[in-house]
């Protein structure tokens, strides 16, 4: 049939041709569907597996469908992947995720060694743990991060990391709370508030969802918001060491914060993953900021530390004062949580946290943090003497300016022209911009060659 | 890879469809249900003290009345269905007519079987091991396991979930890419030293030892099993699970507990912590070291002969 031939054929713009919205990839399949009205027939496409496949009755989590695309992060690795198909033998240089490169210190990977072969012992054995984390780490976690600041071990959780944390804490909070984040900031802040349910659609032409206050940091405020100009939320997440920025928030700063929020009744969950990358004049902890206990939760990671992405381990701070709007202790539903829905970090990886702590582990963590900082102050110093405008340094971040371009535009030709994988600041957020981060994790030979190629390319 | 090969083989699953994790405990809230999880993402209703349940959750009872497996006749429609076997606390283990009944039941449906399979290694029949043995599974199916149970890793923590490609919302979109979108923004991954265990787990050498270590917790329940029976009490459970279930009928779990717990100094759980259909049952777990598991067998014997 003349028809059904003409149907066969590519599916073209015309008007009467209609194309469902899918939301998977799928190869679509011309399909003749008699129509209403005789001898018209309507070209329909229909995705292949819909035609046969059998569906559930089940409702997608229409908060899944509100997030835009994938996870930042294995989003740059697929670029990575594809650009390495391209160039099969470039000298990719990786400095777009933030991973740590260098080995983990001989003192905590014997420890982790020791502890894996004790469990083939009977004396040695160990089945659950404590959900909230051995006792000798909270206490070695309090005695060195907290020491001096009114923290109790039995405030600290051991986890499998902050990013898992910070799910744990939007379950926490539930769907019914507002919330608050720097922009630019970390993803999972906000990927997990839509995940909960919290906010409302994303809106293209802003590339903002509704719901959440985002506090823009730019050079023009120091990277610190202007509170004066910021609503209410329930929640405000904060992240000093700053990741992408590389800023941190001083004293007097993260005073306002605090009185901020405490004004505000609000709740700020305070991610210093990067404390140590920072000098010590600048506070390490929230709770080195007075009335901090009432107002705040911290959490934090051994990742960038001791190089433990792949191994694991974090905590979260939740003081026994902090309370809900009832009373409520908030450290009790966060306890709860962590039982039902989680069940310790791995014993391995604690007792690897443990080693970290010791002071040889502390004088190797600190060789390895100086290590990256190092590689930053090399990165910085690049694009300075290039002329960009060049923020960072305390976060193994460099934050680097290109006012007026589409930073995926310029992520893709520092990829294409460099072999170099960075990160577009508008994966952050908005104000993300026109900014590209550069990560200061790679062995130092990486890191000069990554170097040299941005000065060639932009001298 | 390992996973798919040495439990799925010649089931059809994949090693993209597997997605290992720090536990099934951790797997589940990130599928977001089961009873506290279900409460604590806000479905499941009120709780209602007279029943012990909550409103919005359908309780699937499994008794000896019912062969450990609900009358599905009777069962509303949900979206999803929880169904852990072999079974934590009863110790059953569905057979293949009965998961099939299950898996027709969640097609006609439309709905999703979220199956626990954390205790498959303990089967000593042949009730199936994994909810994919049956046809038609895939397309209603997610299975969480774990190396918890089978390989000693309650504190290394270590699991599985199994999300099929061809399970679909009723919109056609793939579970299986929500699910990556979860782990890749709510998780990192196991660590990727337990991972390296769980490797050596699916050796040859290691699959045989840990053989040798379930057999060795089997031996324990049939012992406990065997002191209950003893005692002409129903005892259920122990043959695919390690995990002994002793009927006391018409007392209260907690009494029984806090009986056995006083008189005997043996911790055991009480029924009613697993829910309403729990009353009047004690869960008795075979894990432990054999001369304890003999001294408490000992000690209950002198209790109620």
């Amino acid at each position: 049939m003349s028809v059904m031939q003409q149907l066969s054929s590519p599916i073209s713009s015309s008007s009467s041709a209609f194309l469902s919205h899918s939301n998977f990839n799928s190869r679509s399949k011309n399909v003749w569907v008699p129509a209403k009205r005789i001898g018209i027939c309507k070209c329909v496409a229909v995705p292949q597996e819909a035609q046969t496949a059998y569906t559930t009755k089940v409702s997608r989590n229409a908060n899944m469908a509100k997030l835009q695309a994938g996870y930042l992060f294995p989003e740059i690795a697929r670029r990575r992947a594809a650009h390495l198909l391209k160039y099969p033998d470039a000298q990719l240089i990786s400095l777009g995720i933030g991973d740590t490169t260098e080995p983990i210190p001989e003192v905590i990977t014997s420890a982790m060694a020791k502890r894996a072969h004790e469990l083939s012992t009977l004396e040695g054995y160990s089945g659950y743990g404590d959900e909230q984390g051995e006792k000798a780490l909270r206490a070695a976690i309090c005695s060195t991060f907290y020491s001096g600041l009114t923290v109790d071990q039995d405030d600290i959780f051991v986890s499998d990391g902050a990013k898992c944390d910070i799910s744990r804490l939007q379950v926490l909070f539930g769907a019914n709370v507002t919330m608050a984040v720097q922009d630019p900031s970390y993803p999972a802040y906000v990927d997990s508030s839509v995940i909960m349910g919290q906010t409302g659609q994303f809106q293209k032409d802003v590339q903002k969802f509704q719901r959440i206050e985002y506090m823009k940091c730019t050079p023009e405020n120091g990277f610190f918001p202007d509170l004066s100009s910021v609503p209410r939320t329930d929640i405000i997440f904060f992240c000093s060491p700053n990741n992408p920025t590389g800023a941190a928030a001083t004293r007097e700063q993260l005073t306002q914060l605090v009185k901020f929020a405490k004004h505000n009744g609000s709740i700020i969950v305070y991610d210093s993953a990067y404390a140590m990358y920072t000098s010590k004049d600048n506070p390490h902890s929230i709770y080195e900021i007075p009335g901090a206990k009432e107002v705040a939760i911290e959490t934090s990671s051994f990742s960038k530390y001791a190089g433990f992405t792949g191994v694991r381990l974090g905590w979260t701070v939740v003081p026994k004062i902090l309370l809900f709007s009832d009373g409520f202790p908030v450290a009790k539903d966060f306890n709860r949580i962590v039982c039902t829905s989680f069940n310790g970090a791995s014993n391995i990886a604690q007792a690897g946290g443990l080693a970290c702590l010791s002071p040889e582990g502390l004088k190797a963590m600190d060789d390895v943090v100086g290590f990256y900082k190092e590689n930053t102050n090399i990165i910085m110093e690049t694009f300075d003497s290039l002329g960009f405008k060049v923020y960072g340094g305390n976060a193994p971040y460099v934050w680097v300016h290109f006012p007026g371009r589409n930073s995926w535009d310029v992520f893709s030709e520092i990829l294409e022209k460099t072999h170099v994988v960075t990160t577009p600041g508008s994966g952050f957020g908005p104000a993300g911009d026109g900014f590209i981060r550069v990560s200061a994790f790679g062995h130092r030979k990486n890191v000069l060659e990554a170097c040299k190629r941005f000065k060639q390319l932009y001298k | 890879m390992a996973i798919a090969e040495t439990f799925y083989r010649d089931l059809g699953v994949k090693g993209n469809e597997v997605f290992v994790s720090d536990g099934a405990q951790c797997d589940i809230s990130r599928l977001q249900a089961y009873i506290d999880c279900g409460v604590i993402v806000g479905r499941a209703g009120n709780f209602q003290e007279k029943t012990g349940t909550y409103d919005n959750i359908v309780y699937m009872k499994c008794g000896p009345e019912n062969n450990f497996f609900p009358d599905l006749s009777t069962t509303s429609r949900t979206d999803i269905i929880f169904f852990c076997s072999p079974n934590n606390p009863t110790g059953y283990a569905a057979s293949r007519q009965q998961l099939q009944q299950l898996v027709d039941f969640a097609k006609a449906n439309g709905s999703m079987i979220i199956y626990d399979s954390a205790y498959a290694a303990y089967v000593t029949d042949d009730s199936p091991r994994s909810i994919f043995e049956i046809p038609g599974a895939k397309e209603v199916a997610i299975e969480i396991s774990s190396f918890s149970k089978f390989a000693g890793f309650t504190g290394v923590r270590l699991g599985w979930t199994v999300v099929p490609e061809e399970l679909l919302y009723s919109n056609g979109f793939p579970v299986m890419k929500d699910y990556n979108r979860i782990v890749c923004t709510c998780f990192n991954g196991a660590s990727s030293v337990a991972q390296a265990g769980g490797l050596a787990c699916l050796s040859k050498e290691g699959y045989r030892a840990l053989t040798t270590v379930v057999d060795y917790y089997m031996g324990n329940a049939e012992i406990l099993f065997d002191a209950f029976s003893s005692l002409g009490l129903k005892a259920y459970g122990g043959k695919n699970a390690p995990y002994v279930w002793v009927h006391f009928p018409g007392m209260s779990s907690w009494d029984v507990f806090n009986e056995i717990l006083e008189k005997t100094h043996i911790v055991t759980i009480p029924g009613r912590g697993f829910g309403p259909g729990g009353e009047g049952y004690v869960r008795v777990s075979g894990f432990g070291h054999r001369e304890r598991i003999l001294e408490a067998s000992m000690r209950l014997k002198n209790l109620y002969k």
